[in-house]
């Protein structure tokens, strides 16, 4: 696999060196296993990105992609940085 | 002549009626101001009302006292602004404008939380970001025989973002003063992953959190308030038990904003970090919690971006370039209790960390460090808003950027 760059937490620095195997590397090092909707909600969570919108749970509960139950489901413990981590787009600044 | 409409009347709208009297020819140019409500709260207060530290009439007062004579006061609550036809629609009345100011503000909305608004609210769950709400904590702290005081964040952004330590931190102080500190557990529940978002100061602050034996649930992100067995849920399944639950419920920027189209989801208005105009109207410009700016959703920003909108406004009616001149700033005192403060300076990018403010290497106010004398700063602070801030008076030697001297940055 070719080599990406990191932050210290381990979010890609560049969004352009992602592809699905880089996704599927850092769910395994997450102990998760990538199903199709976890694809889906990556795919809304870059969507986001590239269109330079904010994340936030709110957003997620509004998106009508996902609920939160199911996604806290998916992506266990902090749901929003595991699955912007395995999106390869930075982790959500929580506005102060 | 012109108009000039400023939607809001509280500590941003007030500052800027003020700012542009003082600079706009009254010949040319009328300048009106629309709040719905006569009282002008005073809401730093009310984080102090709730522990009978300030009475009632600390934090409040007519608006109209602050309102500079020759700016067109209305009493009225807006109905909806057509941004598209340069119009805001009031009950019976409609008002053109050349420029909008929106300065509506945030609010608290607990029936965005399942349960919160229910059966326990103002029984033994309370917020204090209200009037009513602080009054009632009150009331109920004056009697409460102890048990399990929770203080919790909903979801961020919010007003104040360090309001709710101060609180838990104040709890410490007020219980210990009762001679009941033993009988009150108190826990900090957080959907962010520390005390604050900050790592510098999120480090003193958790070291201030243990030392006063306060204990953190963090990355909570709550589902519902269960009323009966008094507990608080979050969606990854894990409790919280409370005995007084002291809450901040979700903030979100004015209904007026969401009915005229002009927000995002969460009805702050789109506006450009660096000059205050809004993002689809030329004509339109933003202040203190209404925007959507990464900044804190505090005073002291508030009063930091009417010095540089002041200036914008002038030079959008001149035609010329607006200056992108807003960096964030927030200056922000944190009452730590036993009548002592911590004093945070910082922007957009740069975090808190320690040095002494406003003069470099003097101080007299250190940053992020606890003393006596940032307390008493804090407590200036109150007759500064009412005599200086709203009024628009430049605060000596405090500018409207920050500045990086007498800091200590790593790098």
């Amino acid at each position: 696999m070719e080599s990406v760059d990191l932050n210290e937490e381990g979010y890609l620095t560049n969004f352009s060196q992602w592809n699905k195997e880089i996704g599927n590397a850092i769910a395994n090092d997450n102990e998760i296993t990538m199903t199709d909707r976890h694809w889906e909600v990556v795919e809304y969570l870059q969507g986001k990105h590239v269109k330079e919108e904010a994340l936030s749970i709110r957003g997620i509960k509004k998106s009508g992609v996902i609920n939160i139950k199911e996604f806290y489901a998916l992506f266990p413990g902090g749901p929003l940085k595991v699955s912007t981590k395995i999106a390869g787009i930075p982790k959500p600044k929580s506005c102060i | 002549m012109k108009k000039l409409l400023i939607l809001g009347a509280g500590t941003a709208g007030t500052m800027m009626a003020n700012h542009m009297m003082k600079k706009l020819p009254e010949e040319d140019w009328k300048i009106t101001i629309i709040d719905q409500y006569k009282t002008h709260y005073y809401q730093p207060g009310f984080l102090l009302l709730p522990f009978d530290l300030y009475k009632t009439k600390d934090v409040k007062k007519k608006g109209e006292k602050f309102i500079p004579r020759g700016v067109n006061y209305i009493l009225k609550k807006i109905k909806k602004i057509r941004a598209d036809k340069n119009e805001v629609i009031l009950e019976n009345e409609t008002l053109s404008y050349d420029i909008l100011i929106i300065a509506t503000g945030t609010k608290t909305f607990p029936e965005e939380t399942e349960g919160m608004d229910g059966k326990g609210w103002y029984k033994d769950v309370f917020d204090f970001y209200t009037y009513d709400g602080a009054k009632a904590l009150r009331n109920k702290l004056r009697t409460w025989e102890g048990g399990k005081l929770v203080v919790h964040i909903t979801e961020m952004p919010i007003k104040c973002p360090v309001a709710p330590l101060e609180f838990a931190f104040l709890a410490d102080s007020f219980f210990k003063n009762k001679g009941m500190r033993d009988k009150v557990e108190i826990t900090y529940v957080t959907p962010l992953e520390g005390a604050f978002t900050k790592p510098k100061a999120t480090e003193t602050l958790d070291y201030l959190l243990e030392e006063k034996g306060i204990k953190q649930v963090v990355d909570f992100n709550i589902e519902k308030v269960d009323s009966e067995n008094k507990k608080i849920t979050c969606y990854s399944g894990r409790e919280v038990e409370y005995d007084l639950l002291v809450t901040v419920p979700t903030n979100l920027g004015d209904e007026l904003i969401e009915r005229s189209g002009l927000g995002d989801d969460m009805n702050f208005v789109p506006t450009n970090k660096a000059t205050l105009q809004s993002k689809d109207y030329e004509n339109i410009f933003v202040i203190g919690d209404a925007s959507n700016l990464p900044a804190s959703k505090a005073g002291s920003v508030a009063h930091f971006e009417a010095e540089i909108l002041e200036e914008n406004l002038l030079r959008y009616i001149d035609g010329k370039p607006l200056k992108e001149e807003f960096d964030g700033h927030a200056n922000c005192f944190i009452e730590t209790g036993n009548g002592k403060a911590l004093l945070i300076d910082f922007n957009y990018t740069h975090e808190p960390v320690e040095g002494s403010f406003p003069f470099p290497g003097i101080g007299p106010l250190k940053l992020l460090k606890e003393t006596r004398m940032n307390h008493m700063g804090k407590l200036a602070f109150r007759w500064i808003y009412w005599n200086m801030l709203i009024k628009g008076t430049h605060i000596p030697f405090v500018s409207a950027k920050m500045s990086e001297k007498g800091k200590k940055f790593d790098n």
